[in-house]
């Protein structure tokens, strides 16, 4: 009896903590949805709104319709797609090398992605800035793309690479006797289950893209070419002493894609980053 | 460069090395390959890095980017830079601001994934579902929610300071004072950083066998033995590739500073090294000393990554 009491108190001592571990988790985002959808006197009142009791979309408009909004949603659009698009077919290509291949130069490429992954950017915004204002790519889409092309591949590359191995290269054979032509076999066989890993790592370069500060901030000094997140610092600048309702809900915009794409492929994410240490 | 990293296998995969495809003297397919993504990483990333290095060793000031002519100076940069009071300030700042963080994120994240092995089957999935809300949350918007959180007016903290305290907080600012400030900080980055470090914890502790656990805790041993004994010899090699990429990422941290920078605080009070090489040379146009400071970061970087790069190639020798 007393050593059930035991483990029912260590089992609500348990669950207790897990719910504030959640608490804590989910506290922040939901404030940011909440505060986005309260009136500037509910925001600005004494006791805080812990819930949006005076629902409006107000925020959401004014948010929306700030000069700048849609100008940098567009930006980051087509920055976003250009690199997803490139970076995986560049990516599909190199790991399909890596992977598929032996040649002589197979390990040096493997070190150089690995050494490129730990370079940080922060280092690189000035002379990246200086080598793009001399081919004349300041403050073009092109120009920004290429560098978040360059830097995700190495990642992407790693990571498609994992899934290319996870494919047995005997299936593609079997599918060659079986009377398929190389094409074929890698189309029909291969290809489909690579299809979850073209997924995850695309949806780990779109996040790369949408969320990124610094090259943004250093490249597309213009407003009119600034993307989503330095949009979103500029309007913090300007707004935030005056309306926080507002700036929640630009921040929500901005991060609901995100956390959407997350959720989608949340599953294969975990497991994707992990799996190799742990399927053993 | 990308915020997410792949953690390296621990033990041998199982699956079959896939068998060399073409005993051929020279095959050109694989270089074909690769042309594309060699380009890019060469142009985009290789040739800034060259220029980088170049320029730290160049006079490189606001006559320069005006087209005058950059004049070698060896290592003046580097002494200039490194003689320099503010430059080691704010390298103990970053150091001081990764350590806590790192500390806290390992600490909270490795007991939570614990937590996670030991809920029940409800409770974990409810938690999960809250680290993964806080993971996919990008770090600026979460940088300026928190900065609300913490706002002087009208935020959460110090109302609930004021209630609980009895003593006015209204009008405290959080930000102005450096140390605060980077408390924030710390706050707002190890909140970020722990579902990373508690998902990829947890996935190594299911793979710690429950048989070894009940043969130990028949033996007598405790709750804090088996963790030492049992637990950490599994998980070892994950726990120390996290903690690496926790302290190289913690180092680098810009997003988040110059964010909170531009809701509250004293900027030449708050920089760390990236937004510091940031101000250094895009906001005083002294590219030459911005350069040295970078090399010197790439170097650091480097040095701690090296078990890293180390761990990965190890498994990339067993396929």
């Amino acid at each position: 009896m007393n050593a059930r009491t035991r483990r029912t108190g260590r089992r609500v001592l348990l669950n207790a903590a897990a719910i504030v571990v959640f608490v804590c988790s989910v506290f922040p985002v939901y404030w940011m949805v909440n505060t986005a959808f309260l009136p500037g006197s509910a925001v600005k009142s004494d006791t805080p709104h812990l819930w949006p009791d005076e629902f409006t979309f107000r925020s959401f408009e004014a948010a929306w319709n700030d000069g700048g909004f849609l100008p940098a949603l567009g930006v980051s659009l087509a920055v976003t797609v250009l690199t997803v698009v490139t970076a995986l077919l560049f990516a599909f290509l190199a790991s399909i090398a890596v992977s598929r291949y032996r040649f002589r130069s197979r390990k040096t490429f493997i070190i150089a992605i690995l050494v490129i992954q730990m370079i940080p950017a922060e280092a690189m915004i000035i002379s990246t800035f200086r080598v793009l204002d001399g081919w004349q790519l300041l403050n073009t889409i092109v120009g920004l793309s290429a560098i978040y092309i360059a830097m995700v591949l190495p990642f992407t590359i790693w990571t498609l690479r994992g899934f290319v191995n996870g494919v047995p290269a005997d299936l593609e054979e079997a599918a060659m006797i079986d009377g398929c032509s190389r094409n074929q076999a890698f189309w029909r066989v291969t290809f489909p289950l690579l299809a979850p890993g073209l997924v995850s790592t695309g949806i780990f370069a779109f996040i790369q893209a949408w969320n990124e500060f610094v090259f943004a901030l250093v490249i597309m000094t213009r407003p009119e070419t600034q993307t989503l997140p330095i949009w979103l610092r500029s309007f913090v600048q300007a707004t935030k002493a005056t309306d926080w309702a507002v700036v929640m809900a630009g921040s929500t915009l901005m991060a609901i894609p995100v956390i959407v794409f997350f959720l989608i492929v949340q599953g294969r994410m975990t497991s994707g980053l992990v799996s190799g240490a742990v399927k053993g | 460069m990308s915020a997410l990293t792949a953690l390296p296998a621990e033990r041998t995969a199982s699956a079959s090395p896939p068998a060399p495809r073409a005993r051929r003297r020279f095959d050109a397919t694989p270089l074909a390959l690769l042309i594309p993504s060699l380009i890019m990483l060469v142009v985009f990333i290789g040739w800034p890095l060259v220029q980088l290095v170049i320029m730290s060793f160049q006079e490189y000031g606001r006559e320069q980017i005006f087209g005058a002519p950059a004049d070698f100076i060896g290592i003046e940069n580097y002494v200039r830079v490194l003689g320099d009071a503010e430059f080691w300030t704010v390298l103990a700042r970053s150091i001081g601001l990764c350590v806590v963080s790192v500390a806290a994120t390992m600490v909270l994240g490795v007991s939570i994934a614990l937590m996670m092995k030991a809920l029940g089957k409800v409770m974990r999935t409810v938690v999960s579902v809250g680290l993964l809300l806080a993971w996919a949350m990008p770090a600026l918007t979460a940088t300026i929610v928190w900065g609300w959180i913490f706002d002087t007016e009208y935020g959460l903290v110090n109302y609930f300071l004021t209630q609980v305290t009895g003593e006015d907080w209204q009008g405290h600012s959080w930000l102005s004072d450096p140390l605060s400030f980077f408390a924030v900080a710390a706050i707002i980055i190890t909140w970020g950083a722990i579902p990373f470090v508690a998902f990829s914890t947890y996935a190594g502790l299911t793979q710690v066998p429950d048989e070894v656990m009940e043969a130990a805790s028949l033996d007598g041993a405790g709750g804090w033995q088996r963790f030492r004994l049992i637990v950490v010899p599994y998980v070892r090699s994950i726990l120390i590739v996290l903690l690496i990429l926790q302290i190289i990422w913690d180092l680098r941290v810009f997003a988040q500073i110059y964010a909170l920078q531009t809701i509250g605080g004293v900027r030449a009070d708050t920089n760390t090294i990236g937004v510091y090489i940031y101000s250094v040379s895009m906001a005083t146009g002294d590219l030459g000393s911005g350069g040295a400071i970078a090399v010197i970061l790439v170097l650091i970087l480097l040095a701690i990554s090296a078990y890293y790069i180390r761990t990965m190639l190890k498994t990339e020798d067993e396929l």
